[in-house]
Formats: structure tokens, sequence, C-alpha cells
């Protein structure tokens, strides 16, 4: 058998069998793969950034505005230190600051201008009712009523949000139900593995 | 000067970001990609400090001798070893670094994504009462489109798919759009506050 399907093999068993209860088999493939993960991202963001973003456009291209950004990453480090601390603001305000500025017509544009044109369905459509445009259009207001909380939601108001939340109730069971099986999708996938590859009980 | 600092930076590349938007000259492009490319690499020393203090706190609790010492001395040979690998046989395809990946890394993370499932039923099954309407409609909702993803649905009911389908697509869209119509007024609000300083949680917890 390859040993890499072998290790893949006893590490899925080893999660596995949190199924039956806590027990420190779990517990080491657990910590097994939080130190993997953390191995992982370090090694991943030390050659796409610190190496082709960083040392080689600074050392060998000569690109000496990159002080800066190396300055300021070190700067983190200051966390480490009582005194030194309030440095490692400068800059988490930096990455602060730059994403809430990207931040503010990205969202405008994707979260709120996007999502109203695309609420808004021609309610005849070749000759036929749509049923589904008043559907979406009295869904996304009924649900937006709910989330107005600068008036009480008593009379028109009220049976507005009421009608929202049954919306808000349709779009959780739904998530829920999508969510579930994409996990169970995955468990499949694992179980698959298992007979197949690993144990050889499917051919 | 240990809150003002912080404050005028935030508040300068806050305002540089925003008006590039609205121009496309050359040098507002070369800005614009100058700061992304410095959040990226200030992101990538945000991790490292993320790891010292991991390292840090698993020796300290190996040092104290805690029960779960063994724990974590697994996790800290596990984070050696990654960048171990890369070090002595590189990151290319057929790597040990690779290898680690595809055979370790890869199946644990689906296996305890594939845990979830039964978590989220577990906890479905006994927290889901119809008890009110609203209960029933998530109830009715959640087993439609449970049943409605699987190959049995269109044994039961050839309608079952395209009823999971059309909840999908309308009553349940609807709701998301006005969820992220909100997630949009809320983070526009939200980073224009940080912006002008009103928002400043990010300076506490030094």
């Amino acid at each position: 058998m390859d040993i890499g399907i072998l290790v893949a093999g006893i590490l899925t068993l080893a999660v596995f069998s949190f199924l039956y209860k806590d027990n420190p088999v779990y517990k080491a493939a657990e910590s097994w793969l939080i130190g993997l993960s953390v191995g992982y991202a370090l090694v991943i963001f030390w050659q796409t950034t610190i190496i082709d973003l960083l040392l080689v456009p600074l050392f060998s291209e000569g690109r000496l505005i990159l002080i800066i950004p190396f300055l300021l990453g070190l700067m983190m480090f200051s966390r480490f230190s009582k005194k030194t601390s309030w440095l490692s603001r400068i800059p988490i305000a930096l990455m602060i600051g730059a994403g809430a500025g990207v931040a503010i017509p990205a969202m405008l544009y994707a979260r709120t201008l996007k999502q109203m044109s695309a609420s808004v369905m021609p309610i005849i459509e070749n000759g036929s009712l749509n049923i589904e445009a008043p559907v979406v259009a009295l869904g996304v207001i009924s649900t937006l009523a709910y989330f107005y909380f600068s008036r009480e939601h008593k009379g028109v108001m009220g049976s507005t949000a009421r009608l929202g939340t049954y919306f808000l109730m349709i779009f959780f069971g739904a998530t829920f139900g999508y969510t579930v099986m994409s996990r169970m999708s995955t468990f499949i996938g694992r179980v698959d593995f298992l007979l197949t590859d690993f144990l050889h009980l499917i051919k | 000067m240990r809150t003002k600092i912080p404050l005028v930076v935030c508040l300068a590349f806050g305002v540089i970001m925003f008006a590039q938007y609205f121009s496309n000259h050359t040098i507002a492009r070369a800005v614009y990609n100058n700061i992304l490319e410095w959040w990226q690499i200030i992101f990538a020393f945000t991790l490292f400090v993320g790891v010292a203090a991991f390292i840090k706190n698993n020796l300290k609790s190996i040092s104290r001798g805690k029960k779960d010492t063994p724990y974590k001395i697994v996790s800290l040979i596990g984070l050696a070893l990654m960048p171990l690998l890369a070090i002595i046989g590189g990151t290319r395809i057929g790597s040990p670094f690779l290898w680690s990946f595809e055979n370790m890394l890869a199946p644990m993370q689906a296996t305890v994504f594939s845990l979830l499932a039964f978590f989220v039923a577990s906890a479905s099954f006994r927290g889901f009462r119809a008890r009110t309407v609203s209960a029933t409609i998530l109830l009715l909702t959640a087993l439609i489109v449970l049943i409605g993803r699987i190959p049995l649905a269109e044994m039961i009911s050839e309608s079952l798919p395209k009823t999971t389908f059309w909840i999908q697509s309308y009553p349940s869209m609807a709701a998301r759009r006005a969820i992220l119509i909100g997630i949009g007024l809320g983070s526009m609000t939200t980073a224009l506050r940080v912006i002008l300083g009103i928002e400043r949680t990010y300076l506490r917890g030094e």
C-alpha cells in the first residue's frame, strides 16, 4: 500500500474516533492538525509574501520604498513587550485604515447597489406573469423592515416585519439544509476513501 | 502620541484608499497597488506574530507540566515539521512538504469538516421543535432542502428537487439579499467611523 494512503487513512480514522467519544487519539490528531496548519501557513506566507513581495524586490530589484512596510511589519513584534507595545498600533492602524477605505466603495457597489438592482425583476416577462418577481421584492422589503429598528414594529410595519421573519426562517432553513448536505457529501467522500483506497473493501 | 499617530495613519490611508476609487490616473493606480502590497506584507508579519505567540504559549504550558503537555508537544512538532520539510525539499510538486499537505493536512481538514455534519444534525434534532409558525417554516424548509438535494428526492416526487431549487433561488435568496444589503450599509458606516476616528476599538489591548 502507498505510504501516503496509509498515513491519510490512519489520520482520518483518528479524527473519526471522536464520533465514539473524546479520546487521546483524537486529541493527538487534533493537535497534529493545528501544528501542521500553522506550519503550512507559515511556509506559504513566507514564500508568497515575504520572499516574493518583500525580500526579492527590496534586495534584488532595489525597491527601497519597501523598507517602510518591512519596518511596520517588524513593529508588530513590539506587542511582546509592555513598554513598546503601543508601536504595534501603527501598522494595525494602516491595515485597518486602508481596509476601511477600500471597503466603502466596494461594499456600496457589491453588497448594496448590486443586491438592490438584482432584487428588482420584471413582473411580466415574454408576455407571461413572473410570479417570482413580487416574491423576491416582498421578501427583500419585509426582511429589511424586520431589521429596521428606528420605528416601533406596530401596525403595517409590524405585519411587514413579521412577514420578514418568515422569509428569514425560510433562509435559515434552506441554509441549514444546504450546509448539512455539503458536510454530508464530504463525509461520504471520506468514507469512500477509507473503504476504497485504504481498506480496499470496495473495488 | 500613542493614540494620535495611529489615528492619523488610519485617517490618511483610509482617505487615500477611498479616493483612489474615483481616479484612474496612473499615479493613483500605482499608489493603490503599492499600499495593497504593503498591506499584504504587514499582514504576513501579523501572522508571524501569531505563530510566535502560539509557540510561546505552548512552551509555557509545557514548562508548567500540565495534563495536556503531550498534545502541546505534538502541536509544536507539527509546526516545526512543515518549515523543515520546505527547507529540505522545497515546496514543488512531489516535495515532502507537498506530500505532507496532501496526505496529512488535507485529509484531516476534510474529515474535521465532515464531522460537523453530525454535530449540526444532532444539535438540530434536539433544538428543532415546531412550536410556533416561524419554527414550523424553518423546520419544513430545512426538511425540503435536505431531502430535495439527494438522488432519492426524484424517486419520491419529481417536483421535490424543483421546489428545493425554487426555495433556494427566490424566497431564501430574497432574505439573503436583504441581509447582504444590511451588511453592506453596516460595513460602510463602520468603515467611515474607523477612518474618522470615532470607532477606536483597535487601539485597545496593547
